[in-house]
This record gives C-alpha cells, sequence and structure tokens, in this order.
C-alpha cells in the first residue's frame, strides 16, 4: 500500500518535471541571456545600438550598430515568405484537395524529406548551384545576395507551412464542401470562398510558424548572403543577417570584451523577435480554436 | 399526365464493392413533395444524394442506370454539372451553414452565381429568409456568426440559403434529424409552403413525418424500393407486406 503511493508519488512529480521542463528551459536561457548582454547595455544606449549604421566591434573607436543586420534579416525573411508562403499554401491544397492517392503520400514523403535535410547540407548546395546561378543569370557581381538566401530560407521553410496548412485544411468539415457545390459553387469556387476561409487561421499561423524558422536560421544564410554588415537597398546584393553575425564572431572574440557582450545583447533582440512571431501565431492559433 | 421532373429507370449503386441501391424505377412528379422512407442504411440517402450528384465526392461511388432530369440523363458526359446543382439544390442532415455571418452564408451563394450588385443581394438575402421564416428571428442580426445560431434555426438558414439560388428542385436528406420538435414542426411548416413552387424530395425515418408532408411516398429497404405510390395508399393500404409492416412499426 505505502509502496504504492510512493510509486505514484514518484510518477507524478516526474511527469510534472517533464512538462515543466521546456518552459524552464526557456526561462534559463533568456535570463542568461540577459546576463550575458544586460552589461553591454549599460555602456551602449540601446536605441543607438538597433538604429546604428555602422558594425565595426574591434575598430578603435569600436561602433555597435546593428541595424545593417536587423535589415538584413528583414530583408531575407519577407523575400523568404513571399517566395515560400504562395508555394506552401498551394502545395498544401494540391496536396489535401486535389492530388489522388499516390501522388499524394509521394508528396508528403518527400516534404517530410525536405524537413530532414541539414541546413548546413541546403546551404552548401545554394553555395555551389543557387549562388552561381543567380550570378550569371542576373549578370551581378555576385551571387551571394539576400535573393539567394530568401530562395534557399523559403525551401527550408516550406515543410513546416505545407505540413501544418494542410492539418488545417482537413480540419475543415466536409460538410462544408459538401455544402457549397450543392449551391451550385464550381470546385475553384468552393476551394477558395469556404475551404480557404474556414482554414484561414490555421494558414496563417502556419506562415507564422515558418517564418520564426527563417529568421532563426543561421548556417545556410550565413553561407550563402555574402555577410556584408551593410544598409541593403536591393534584393540583389549581399547581406548579414543577426544570426549570422553571432555565428561567425562568436568564436573570435575575447571573453569579457564589449564585443563579447555585444553578440549577445543581439541575441536578446532576436530572442524578441522570434518572441513576438511566436506570440503572435499562437494568438491567431487560439482565436480559430474559440 | 404530367411530365415527370426526374425519371430514374434501373439505378444500381455501389459504394467499391457494397451493391447499395438495386435496380430503383421512380418517377418524380413537379410540384409535389415526395417522401422516402425505410430503415437507416437502405439506401435513401445514396439516392437522394445521386440525384445531385454529389455523390460523386465519394472516391468509390459507382452507378448504372440512368437518371432523368427533364429527360436529360445527368450522368451524361456533357452535363453541366454546377448549373445541374444549382437547379437541383440540396438541405443536408446535419446543418452545414459556413462559417460565416447570416448575411455572408446567403451572399455566399450569389456571389458563386456571379451576382455583384449589392441591392439585389441585400433584397435576396431578406427574401430567402423570408421565404425560409428566418427573417423575423435574425433580421437584427444579420452580421453575427451564423454558428452561433440554434441547430433549427440553423437549419432554416440553410434552407434560406438553397432558395436563393432559385432552384427547381430541392433534395431533403433527413432535415430534421438532429432538431427539436418545434424546430421540426417550422421546418415541415416551411415544407407544406414550398411545394407551391418548388418540386421537394425528402428522406426521413420519421413516418409521421412522412405522412403529414408528403403526396407521394417511397419505401425502401435494403436497396430496393418496395413500393411507391400516393402517400395515404401507402399508409393505409400498403400492397406489400414489409411495408405494412414497417409503417405498422413492426421493425425498423
Amino acid at each position: 500500500m505505502r509502496i504504492r503511493l510512493f510509486k505514484e508519488f514518484i510518477i507524478e512529480k516526474l511527469i510534472f518535471l517533464s512538462g515543466i521542463a521546456s518552459i524552464l528551459f526557456v526561462i534559463l536561457i533568456f535570463v542568461f541571456l540577459l546576463k550575458e548582454g544586460l552589461s553591454f547595455f549599460k555602456e551602449i544606449n540601446l536605441f543607438k545600438f538597433i538604429s546604428g549604421k555602422h558594425w565595426y566591434p574591434i575598430s578603435e573607436p569600436e561602433q555597435f550598430g546593428i541595424l545593417p543586420m536587423i535589415l538584413g534579416s528583414l530583408l531575407v525573411t519577407l523575400g523568404a515568405i513571399i517566395f515560400a508562403v504562395p508555394l506552401s499554401i498551394g502545395a498544401a491544397f494540391y496536396i489535401s484537395e486535389v492530388a489522388p492517392g499516390k501522388i499524394k503520400d509521394i508528396l508528403k514523403a518527400g516534404i517530410e524529406m525536405l524537413a530532414a535535410i541539414p541546413s548546413v547540407v541546403l546551404g552548401f548546395i545554394g553555395m555551389i548551384t543557387l549562388v552561381p546561378l543567380v550570378k550569371n543569370v542576373l549578370h551581378l557581381p555576385t551571387g551571394l545576395t539576400a535573393f539567394s538566401g530568401s530562395i534557399m530560407l523559403g525551401l527550408m521553410s516550406m515543410p513546416t507551412i505545407i505540413s501544418i496548412s494542410e492539418d488545417a485544411i482537413n480540419a475543415v468539415p466536409k460538410s462544408y464542401k459538401e455544402g457549397a457545390l450543392a449551391l451550385g459553387a464550381t470546385r475553384w469556387q468552393a476551394m477558395y470562398r469556404v475551404t480557404i476561409y474556414a482554414a484561414l487561421p490555421g494558414i496563417i499561423a502556419a506562415s507564422m510558424l515558418g517564418i520564426g524558422r527563417v529568421i532563426g536560421e543561421t548556417m545556410a544564410v550565413m553561407m550563402i548572403t555574402g555577410n556584408a554588415a551593410v544598409i541593403p537597398h536591393t534584393f540583389f546584393q549581399p547581406v548579414r543577417t543577426l544570426t549570422a553575425t553571432i555565428a561567425a564572431e562568436m568564436g573570435e572574440t575575447v571573453y569579457g570584451s564589449m564585443h563579447y557582450y555585444s553578440l549577445f545583447a543581439i541575441g536578446i533582440i532576436l530572442f524578441i523577435i522570434t518572441f513576438i512571431i511566436n506570440i503572435t501565431a499562437d494568438m491567431v492559433l487560439h482565436r480559430k480554436h474559440k | 399526365m404530367v411530365n415527370p421532373t426526374f425519371r430514374i429507370t434501373g439505378l444500381d449503386a455501389f459504394y467499391g464493392n457494397k451493391h447499395v441501391l438495386k435496380n430503383i424505377n421512380i418517377d418524380i412528379l413537379p410540384n409535389a413533395v415526395t417522401a422516402l422512407i425505410g430503415p437507416s442504411g437502405c439506401g435513401k440517402s445514396t439516392f437522394i444524394r445521386s440525384l445531385n450528384r454529389i455523390n460523386d465526392l465519394i472516391l468509390t461511388f459507382r452507378r448504372e442506370g440512368k437518371v432523368c432530369y427533364h429527360n436529360q440523363d445527368i450522368y451524361a458526359k456533357d452535363v453541366d454539372v454546377v448549373e445541374l446543382r444549382r437547379r437541383v439544390g440540396m438541405v443536408f442532415q446535419k446543418p452545414n451553414p459556413f462559417p460565416k455571418s447570416i448575411y455572408d452564408n446567403i451572399a455566399y451563394c450569389l456571389k458563386v452565381h456571379g451576382i455583384k450588385d449589392k441591392d439585389k443581394i441585400d433584397a435576396t438575402v431578406e427574401s430567402s429568409l423570408k421565404k425560409a421564416a428566418l427573417w423575423d428571428e435574425v433580421k437584427n442580426s444579420l452580421r453575427q456568426n451564423a454558428l452561433t445560431l440554434s441547430g433549427g434555426q440553423q437549419q432554416r438558414l440553410c434552407i434560406a440559403r438553397t432558395l436563393a439560388v432559385e432552384p427547381e428542385v430541392i433534395l431533403f436528406d433527413e432535415p430534421c434529424s438532429s432538431l427539436d420538435p418545434i424546430s421540426t414542426a417550422k421546418i415541415e411548416e416551411l415544407i407544406h409552403q414550398l411545394k407551391q413552387s418548388y418540386t421537394l424530395i425528402i428522406v426521413t425515418h420519421n413516418m409521421q413525418q412522412a405522412a403529414r408532408v408528403s403526396d407521394f411516398a417511397g419505401f425502401f429497404l435494403l436497396g430496393e424500393l418496395i413500393e411507391f405510390d400516393k402517400t395515404d395508399k401507402i399508409f393505409t393500404a400498403p400492397k406489400d407486406k414489409r411495408t405494412e409492416d414497417y409503417i405498422t412499426g413492426r421493425f425498423g
């Protein structure tokens, strides 16, 4: 009797621990980031950090302006969205509404495979195929551009967007579609005005999660976008993203220097951006369930 | 003799290998209510769903035989299914309003058929809701989400939506099976009125309902049409022993 109660108690506590572990990790990560990054903001004004146009962390005098990187990240992300979101939604519709059974299975397997390719491999492939292609086709001085990064990142975010959108489309009751068709709507009208409409919150959330993945991606962008910390004016010039800056410079900083702390400060900014995106996606998803 | 709206000859239907309708022959007359009764799973719904080809959505569905609508075989190759479904409307067993406002549920049907004139849409929304006896209950909340209505109101909205398209025939697939008695009475009253201007076919397993609303009745059993006649004949002097057993409640 007592042993049984003890067992129950242990199991209950273990499950509780697993349950709160992820939240705990997030809090710990955030606290750690703040601890390392906040001391930086004692020296450098936050507004100056965000709006500064020059990133010379080891020059004399050093300058910490991450505006080019913020714009770089946003530009690459925006490009990836424009490329990936419509394509993914189209793919999700094809898979869930149009494709016959066998093609559907093949496509779904393919999408899962795409999700399983490590980003460094995608970056590598992008570097030897996409980058020269962009350079030659568009007659640019270099193919290492925001445009190339957008396409590669778009590819990377597609599996997320497709599979979650497809779930949302499948969750639309069949009776809606039947109702629309019975009223004399064409297949496309039923899809466009009823099914998309009912699945929209899920599709938006899927896109947001895809965007979250794009903003946080590091390896592939670092290899493809050229990493020039200048304010971008077009899609077809090299940019540097927030993530690439951290990854590229962390190994070379002196522990405890301003440069070292500035990278953590970038981490905080990045964390806040992805946090906002995830919260927004969450809110959209929850509105659907109400 | 009036020309039948639907003339069905030798209709057989299958889901995969399952033979669900066996050699159905029936004439559906215009401006009358035809009720189809029978126990669950006897093929009534399959039958009614083959009249507007909504069964085409089910991949394993297959049929043989002819379904003629105004002497035109609706399963012929050159038939415009979209146009067929506009003229042969359908109200489903479970109310299925779209997750939009009451107004948009009806406006959708019009937009689908290319009507963009706002005044015309407003007028049709009002007249369809009036015909479906729902106007007085919702006229102040047309922008409200249709899913917040009660089940009976949702079903009447679905009827209003069907009427907005101005069909000639309306198929009712057990329209009251998920509704309470008061809503059911309202829908039956409505069916009674609609008979003046539409050809109605109603599937039901409520025999009192069939007796109350219909002019003709057909009794289905295990995929066969056992008997088809005027409703009062079916209910007072059925020719077949099985029909009699069913309507007197000995099985089903």
